[in-house]
């Protein structure tokens, strides 16, 4: 079951860029990419938890702001020599308003406490 | 809180293992480290080289105090810990007690001095480290003086061969039958001693030491047969001894070395050990290869990821220049083997077989196919098809080397010292790794011993085929095969004015570009079409989209302008407000005579920069690629010896220079006489007044490189040094490669070029500094006051959502 959150419409992120929305448990980044595609990740590298919301986006990829990490927008892999992953989450567009899977959200909340130290 | 980790022991392993442990969790241990050396961590397998100086000790460092301290690792070099105390969980050593929650051993190995009358004499020395190479520099250094080494292993012979070369006179005392008994049979060893002979040094095998001999210095060296060998020098290098005592003080269950289990934990759970002084399964290890792994697994089980150690394959190569050796596995008698033998080049190979499979390898004189069977040994093929020719290697069974580096499956080992396999080199030349340098980086193949070179550049070869050639001029990233300079003469010849018409018209390769064209296109936009081109804030670097430099947490820092380097109180006031205000935990004073705020969240941004604007103060683009600062002495307002009012020119060059985008950041400085106060003289455009004018130079450089200024011109008023300096600046913005300072570029064109249009050229230089200042009526503004008003707020630093306050399901 999913369960979906009416965020906000497709014109309040630029094409080629990102916004936040912001969870209990950090960040989660909200990508257009140029040709109007929205992928939602965790606002965090895997390599050192830069911000991707603030890297470049191109294609269906984001660059990391801090040392130019390459993920994949769809998988949440990095890409090319370095390995690890982005947690996504599922997005639905409907009459141009983006809407976000709040499921996984939860899941989210109950991995991060876990992995807290 | 993180927890505390003690090391000791700052050598191979431990500086692998920390790599490791840092790149998997930074943050999980607060990290002190004890050196008995009084020196960071270099690759002591290369101390033979070092020693017969084909290289230096710069070379062969890999961790310094300055990595460490950039990884938050606490050093303390030159203490030796004395004792542990496992109770309570504590080191002590000269400086105190430390505490730990998990302590880790890594004290290694110490040579074994032969137990012989004279063993403690000045002039007796082992070959573990540094200082011992020096010892022996040092000896070398005295005209016909004579060195004894003791044992003809691989350490011995390394020492040797480079003491040889130092012009030493050098005899090796080899207690075994043969040269390299562990790794060599006796026919093997028979041809290495006569290749060491030929060279000059003294060999005998079978030799029993009675005594060292000597005054206040060791003098000679007699054996058990009364024959005498004279030495000024003496290298114990009769094997190593694990450095235990640490762990049997403790009470640690001690064999031969530290016992540890496959997590490389010690019999005390809080308390791991590695390296050459521990002791698994039965096994003590002396080579580089089987620390690393070591290092990989006790990494993990520190931040409880499930890992194991198991006995690795170990190969031996002699570091000594000309001659080419390899060693693996088993050699008994019992087995099968074939031999190879060819006096007269010098070639000897002998393989060894059970089963129909390599157990054993010993090639002398001709190595190049070492890999290739090594292969065959570690993946335990049925050779029993190619035993006819098997001998003669790849060549005689159908394959050419690079047919067989081709044909290497991708789980071959290549770098044995990094354990990188051929996939990952594959996988990296895939990636945009096209030379030995950039896959060293991306990969660490043949980054430590430097065996595997050639190897490695066979994977280049094969893999990249006809592709492999040094590329002239590299375009400007994986979207396009065209230079900085060719896109920017396309822009300028076909009048684009968008980045998707440049991509369009250049034939990029991506749909949109990629984190490296994009910023230089826009760049090259707003450069050439200042009035039509609209900044495109998506393809703008984090700092230049936020108005602040981003830190390694996620903040920023906040630069407020100080023309020329002057302040007021009031502004100086209305900084620490803001700082107060946003909870600054950082204030540092730059390098270009800035305050530096650090550590300002993100959502703080707006309102501080609407506050500091209130109070007058605007951007100091500290963030960049544009006009940074004018930095300035006070000049003849104030210095007795000032000949000009230099922070008034400084102030004067910013108010026209601010705002302005560049290829790179540019640096100015002005200073009031020759004395140089504002180091004027390695920055991008650098003033020094002097009593009859101005001295104008540019293309200093002090960063990564260092570089004085080269002379542009000497000339009598202000305006003319404006003038110079805006011409130069706008000559710059409108040629250079982006991300190239002014140095470099200058260095592509040369002075000469920049000269004719700066300086010589009157109207040229008229046109430069009008096209300047039309860009400038676009540029020459706040971007703070532009980005604090409440639309861009709402539009672009406002969250798109805000979920905290949902019922959580």
């Amino acid at each position: 079951m999913n369960n979906w959150i009416d965020i906000a419409t497709l014109d309040d992120i630029p094409p080629r860029g990102a916004r936040v929305v912001k969870t209990r448990l950090g960040c989660v980044a909200i990508f257009r990419t140029a040709d109007d595609k929205v992928f939602a990740l965790d606002d965090a590298c895997p390599h050192k938890k830069g911000p991707l919301s603030e890297g470049i986006t191109h294609g269906n990829a984001v660059t990391c702001p801090l040392h130019n990490w390459v993920i994949d927008l769809e998988t949440g892999m990095a890409q090319g020599a370095d390995t690890g992953r982005v947690k996504t989450y599922e997005i639905r567009i409907e009459n141009d308003r983006i809407l976000l899977d709040g499921t996984r959200l939860v899941d989210r909340s109950l991995h991060c406490a876990d992995g807290a130290a | 809180m993180s927890q505390k980790l003690v090391v000791i022991g700052a050598g191979m392993a431990s500086g692998r293992m920390l790599e490791e442990l840092l790149a998997l969790d930074e943050g999980a241990y607060d990290i002190t480290l004890f050196g008995a050396e009084p020196r960071g961590n270099y690759n002591r397998i290369m101390l033979s080289p070092v020693l017969s100086g084909e290289k230096t000790y710069a070379e062969i460092v890999t961790h310094d105090a300055d990595w460490y301290a950039a990884n938050g690792v606490t050093c303390r070099f030159g203490e030796a810990v004395v004792r542990i105390d496992r109770k309570t969980k504590r080191v002590i050593s000269a400086g105190g007690v430390t505490e730990y929650d998990k302590l880790v051993i890594a004290t290694g190995s110490a040579s074994f001095f032969v137990p012989v009358q004279g063993n403690n004499l000045p002039g007796v020395i082992g070959f573990r480290d540094l200082d011992d190479v020096e010892a022996m520099l040092e000896a070398a250094d005295k005209p016909h003086s004579r060195a004894v080494i003791i044992g003809g292993g691989l350490l011995g012979l390394e020492a040797a061969a480079a003491l040889n070369e130092q012009g030493m006179q050098v005899t090796v005392l080899h207690l075994m039958g043969h040269l390299m008994e562990r790794q060599l049979d006796p026919a093997a060893g028979q041809l290495l001693q006569k290749e060491l002979e030929s060279r000059g040094i003294k060999v005998i095998c079978r030799a029993h030491t009675n005594a060292i001999l000597g005054h206040g210095r060791v003098e000679a060296v007699l054996l058990e047969d009364q024959s005498m060998h004279p030495a000024d020098l003496v290298v114990m290098a009769a094997g190593i001894r694990p450095e235990t005592r640490l762990g049997i003080d403790a009470g640690l269950h001690t064999e031969r070395g530290i016992v540890v289990d496959d997590q490389m934990q010690t019999s005390d759970p809080d308390i791991l050990a590695l390296g050459e002084c521990v002791e698994h399964d039965g096994t003590v290890y002396g080579l580089v290869a089987p620390l690393f792994d070591m290092a990989k697994v006790l990494a993990r089980t520190l931040i409880n990821q499930a890992a194991a150690f198991k006995a690795p394959e170990v190969s031996t190569k002699l570091k000594v220049t000309g001659v080419d050796l390899f060693s693996v596995g088993d050699f008994g008698d019992e087995h099968e083997e074939i031999v190879f033998r060819d006096p007269g080049l010098g070639v000897y190979k002998r393989i060894t077989l059970k089963n129909d499979r390599i157990v054993g390898l010993v090639m002398y004189g001709d190595t190049s196919d070492s890999t290739w069977f090594f292969d065959k040994l570690k993946s335990a093929e049925d050779i029993s098809d190619i035993r006819g020719s098997l001998i003669y290697g790849s060549a005689a069974v159908g394959a050419d080397p690079l047919e067989a580096v081709a044909a290497m499956p991708d789980s071959t080992e290549v770098c044995g010292c990094n354990g990188v396999c051929k996939g990952t080199i594959v996988a990296a030349i895939g990636g945009g790794a096209t030379d030995l340098a950039a896959l060293k980086t991306m990969t660490k193949a043949s980054a430590s011993c430097g065996n595997c070179t050639g190897l490695v550049e066979q994977v280049l070869a094969s893999t990249l085929g006809d592709d492999f050639v040094v590329p002239a001029r590299a375009g400007i990233c994986g979207c396009s095969d065209l230079t900085h300079e060719d896109i920017r003469q396309i822009i300028k010849s076909q009048k684009l004015k968008t980045i998707p018409a440049v991509m369009q018209e250049a034939g990029w390769k991506t749909p949109c570009g990629c984190h490296v064209c994009r910023p230089a296109l826009n760049y090259y936009m707003i450069a050439e079409w200042p009035l039509e081109y609209a900044d495109d804030l998506q393809s703008r670097l984090v700092n230049e989209r936020n108005h602040a430099n981003i830190q390694k947490d996620g903040t920023y820092s906040v630069v407020p302008r100080m023309w020329g380097g002057m302040t007021t109180p009031s502004e100086l006031r209305a900084i620490a407000d803001a700082a107060e205000k946003y909870n600054v935990p950082t204030i540092h004073v730059t390098g270009g005579q800035r305050i530096d705020l650090l550590g300002v969240q993100r959502d703080d941004l707006p309102a501080m920069w609407a506050d500091l604007n209130t109070a007058g103060l605007v951007s100091g683009h500290a963030y960049s690629k544009g006009l940074r600062t004018v930095k300035t002495c006070v000049g003849s307002k104030h210095c007795r010896f000032g000949t000009q009012d230099s922070s008034g020119l400084g102030i004067k060059l910013e108010k026209i220079l601010w705002g302005s985008w560049t290829p790179h950041k540019v640096k100015l400085a002005v200073s009031g006489c020759p004395r140089n106060c504002a180091e004027a003289t390695c920055k991008d455009v650098g003033v020094i007044c002097v009593d009859s004018g101005y001295e104008v130079s540019v293309a200093g450089a002090a960063g990564m490189e260092v570089k004085q200024t080269e002379a542009l011109a000497k000339v009598t008023t202000e305006k003319e040094v404006i003038d110079l300096t805006v011409a130069f600046i706008q000559l710059y913005r409108e040629n250079a490669a982006y991300l190239d300072r002014p140095y470099k570029w200058v260095a592509k064109v040369g002075m000469e070029w920049v000269r004719d249009r700066v300086l010589e050229d009157e109207a040229e230089r008229l046109a430069l500094c009008d096209r300047f200042e039309i860009s400038q009526t676009v540029y020459r503004k706040d971007p703070w006051v532009e980005q604090a008003k409440p639309e861009y707020c709402l539009n672009k630093w406002a969250a798109l959502a805000d979920l905290t306050l949902e019922a959580a399901e």
